[in-house]
C-alpha cells in the first residue's frame, strides 16, 4: 500500500497526550520506520483465514452488589483532588455568556 | 544454605525438616540483596520489616503442621502486580506514589500458602521493552555480566532469582516477557496459556496477549508457582474454567518435538543456533523424536504483534489521565490536565507505543493495519493448531541473541526485532517455557542461552517434563 501520512500532532491530539516539538520531529521519523517495520503483513494472504473462536458470555449476573460505600475512603485515597466523596476535576462544558 | 543453587523444592524439604526457620532463609536473602543489589538493581523496593512478618508467621504455620509448598519461601514480585497497602508503579513516573487498593489474585493465592514478598522488582515501563531500560527508574544489571542487560520486560525479577536474590519470581509476558529475560538470566520463565491465570490485579498493556508467568531455577520449582497462582478467576473474564483433563495431562507420553526450522534462520547468531541444534541433538539420543514443522504464517508474527500490541495498549493505558489516581498535573482545563499528566508522567517508550497504537486503530487506516494483523493472528493460530496434530511440542531458541549491552538496541526497531520467537506464542494464546541450554562466549564471559518450548492450549505439564530433560541434558554437556 502507499506510504501513509503520518500527522504526529494530529495522533497526539487523539491520544490526549502532550508531545514537545522536540519529540514530534523525531517521531515523525521513528513512526513511519516502525510502519516500515510491520509492512510485511500485507503480503499475508488472508482471504481463507479461519473464523474466530465461538464467543461465550463472560459476564457475571447483575446482581448483588456490594453494599454501596464499602470501598469509596480505599479508591478515593488515592485521587489526586477530592471533594467529599467526589473525584474533583475541572469542569468539563463551559458555558458561553 | 547456599543461595546460589538453592531450588524452592529443596528449601521446601528443609523448612519442612527444621533444618532451618522461614526467618533464616528470609534474613538470609535480606542479607544478599543488601550485598548485590546495589550493583544490580532487581529491585525497585525491597520489604525487609514485612518480609521477617511474613516469614515469622510462615514458621508458625510450618510448626502447626500447616505448611504448603511455598509456606515461607521467600519470592519477588514485578511492579506491575498489585499488592494492597503497596505502591505498584509499573517502573513509570505516573504511578510512582500510587498504593494498591487491592491484592491481585496471583498475590492472595500466595498469601494465602505464607509465601514471604521480599519486594518489587524493576521492568520496562508498563512491561514495555526488552531489556528494562525503559524502566523510569534506571535498567537492571546482568548478573552474568553488569555491562549487559537482564532482558525485559520482568529483567528485574530473572535477575533477582539468577543472582540468588529470590527462590523464585513473578513476572508478566506479553511477548517474550517472562521468557526472555530468563533466557538471558539462565533460569526458567514460563508463559502459561491465555486464561490459565488470573489477571486480576495485573496492570494491563495488551489484554488480549497479556499472562501472569513464574521464573525459578528448575522445572520443578516452576511447576510448583504455576500451580499456586493457576486457577479459575471470575474476577477476569478471560479466566479459563479448571481444567479436568491435567491428570491424563500427566500421564501421556511425550516423545515428539517439531522445529519450524525455516523460521529459526533470520537474524539468529550461529552460535546461539548450534547451542539449540546442540541440545536438539541431546533429546534424540535420549529417546524425543525430532520432525520438521511447517508453520508458513510465523514470518508475520513479529509484524501482527507489533500492531496488535499498541492497539491494545494505546486503549488500555487511556486510563492513566490525571483524574482518578496516579500523578497529576495542576492546567487550566481538563483536556490540558489530560495531556499533560500524560506528557510527563509516560516515557519515551510509552508515548511512542500510545502513538503508533492511535495510528493503527484511526480511521482509514485500520482496515489495513489492525484488522489485517487480526487476520494474519487467525492465521498464525492455526498454524500451531496443524502443527500440534502431529507433535507434542515446538521447539524454537528463545531469543536469537544473548544477552546484550546496556545501550546497544537504542533503536526501537533493533529492541523489536529480538522478540521474533517470543511473540507467536503470545498471538496463538498457547503456553511455553523457556528452559536453560548452554552457554554462548561474548566479550570474555559466558551467557546463557535459552531453549523454548512451546505446547498446546492447556499442556503446560507437556513443558515442565520435557523442560526438566533438557535441563538435566544440558547440565551434563
Amino acid at each position: 500500500m502507499t506510504k501513509p501520512d503520518i500527522d504526529v500532532g494530529a495522533l497526539a491530539t487523539l491520544a490526549r497526550l502532550e508531545v514537545s516539538e522536540e519529540e514530534r520531529a523525531k517521531l515523525e521519523k521513528e513512526i513511519p520506520t516502525i510502519l516500515a517495520f510491520v509492512e510485511t503483513i500485507q503480503k499475508a494472504n488472508v482471504s481463507g483465514a479461519p473464523q474466530a473462536a465461538k464467543l461465550r458470555n463472560v459476564m457475571r449476573a447483575d446482581e448483588s452488589p456490594h453494599e454501596s460505600g464499602v470501598y469509596t475512603d480505599k479508591l478515593l485515597a488515592q485521587a489526586p483532588a477530592r471533594e467529599g466523596n467526589r473525584v474533583a476535576v475541572r469542569q468539563v462544558i463551559s458555558r458561553k455568556k | 544454605m547456599d543461595l546460589s543453587t538453592l531450588t524452592i523444592a529443596e528449601a521446601r524439604r528443609a523448612l519442612d525438616a527444621k533444618a532451618y526457620s522461614a526467618l533464616d532463609l528470609t534474613n538470609a536473602y535480606l542479607d544478599a540483596i543488601a550485598e548485590k543489589d546495589g550493583e544490580l538493581h532487581a529491585y525497585l523496593e525491597v520489604w525487609a520489616d514485612s518480609a521477617r512478618k511474613e516469614a515469622e508467621a510462615a514458621d508458625a504455620m510450618i510448626a502447626a503442621g500447616k505448611s504448603q509448598p511455598l509456606t515461607g519461601i521467600p519470592i519477588a514480585v514485578k511492579d506491575n502486580i498489585l499488592i494492597e497497602g503497596r505502591i505498584v508503579s509499573a517502573a513509570s513516573k505516573i504511578l510512582e506514589n500510587y498504593r494498591a487498593s487491592y491484592d491481585a489474585t496471583v498475590i492472595e493465592k500466595l498469601k494465602a500458602q505464607g509465601v514471604v514478598f521480599l519486594g518489587r522488582t524493576n521492568c520496562d515501563e508498563f512491561a514495555m521493552g526488552g531489556s528494562t531500560e525503559n524502566s523510569a527508574y534506571g535498567p537492571t544489571k546482568n548478573p552474568f555480566d553488569v555491562a549487559r542487560v537482564p532482558g525485559g520486560s520482568s529483567g528485574g525479577s530473572a535477575a533477582a532469582v539468577a543472582a540468588g536474590l529470590a527462590l523464585g519470581a513473578l513476572g508478566s509476558d506479553t511477548g517474550g516477557s517472562v521468557r526472555q529475560p530468563a533466557s538471558l538470566c539462565g533460569i526458567l520463565g514460563l508463559k502459561p496459556t491465555y486464561g490459565a491465570v488470573s489477571r486480576s490485579g495485573l496492570i494491563a498493556m495488551g489484554s488480549s496477549l497479556d499472562q501472569i508467568g513464574p521464573l525459578a531455577r528448575t522445572a520443578e520449582d516452576t511447576k510448583i508457582l504455576f500451580d499456586a497462582i493457576s486457577g479459575h478467576d471470575s474476577r477476569d473474564s478471560t479466566s479459563l474454567p479448571d481444567l479436568a483433563n491435567t491428570e491424563i495431562e500427566k500421564q501421556k507420553n511425550r516423545r515428539v518435538i517439531g522445529v519450524p526450522r525455516e523460521f529459526l534462520k533470520q537474524g539468529t547468531d550461529p552460535d546461539v543456533l548450534e547451542c539449540f541444534e546442540n541440545t536438539l541433538r541431546s533429546l534424540r539420543e535420549k529417546g524425543y523424536e525430532i520432525r520438521d514443522v511447517h508453520m508458513p504464517n510465523l514470518e508475520y508474527a513479529l509484524a501482527a504483534y507489533y500492531i496488535i500490541m499498541p492497539a491494545e495498549t494505546s486503549t488500555n493505558l487511556a486510563r492513566f489521565d490525571g483524574i482518578r489516581y496516579g500523578l497529576s498535573v495542576s492546567a487550566p482545563t481538563i483536556r490540558e490536565v489530560y495531556e499533560k499528566s500524560r506528557g510527563t508522567g509516560f516515557g519515551p517508550e510509552v508515548r511512542r507505543r500510545i502513538l503508533v497504537g492511535t495510528f493503527v486503530l484511526s480511521a482509514g487506516y485500520a482496515d489495513a493495519y489492525y484488522r489485517k494483523a487480526r487476520a494474519v493472528r487467525d492465521l498464525i493460530r492455526a498454524d500451531f493448531a496443524r502443527a500440534f496434530e502431529s507433535v507434542d511440542a515446538i521447539a524454537t531458541p528463545t531469543s536469537p541473541v544473548p544477552a546484550f549491552r546496556l545501550g546497544e538496541k537504542s533503536d526501537p526497531v533493533a529492541m523489536y526485532a529480538a522478540d521474533i520467537f517470543t511473540v507467536p506464542v503470545n498471538l496463538a494464546g498457547v503456553p511455553a517455557l523457556s528452559v536453560p541450554s548452554g552457554t554462548v562466549e561474548r566479550d570474555g564471559k559466558e551467557l546463557p542461552v535459552g531453549f523454548q518450548l512451546i505446547a498446546t492450549h492447556g499442556a503446560e505439564e507437556t513443558l515442565f517434563a520435557i523442560g526438566a530433560d533438557v535441563q538435566k541434558l544440558s547440565s551434563i554437556a
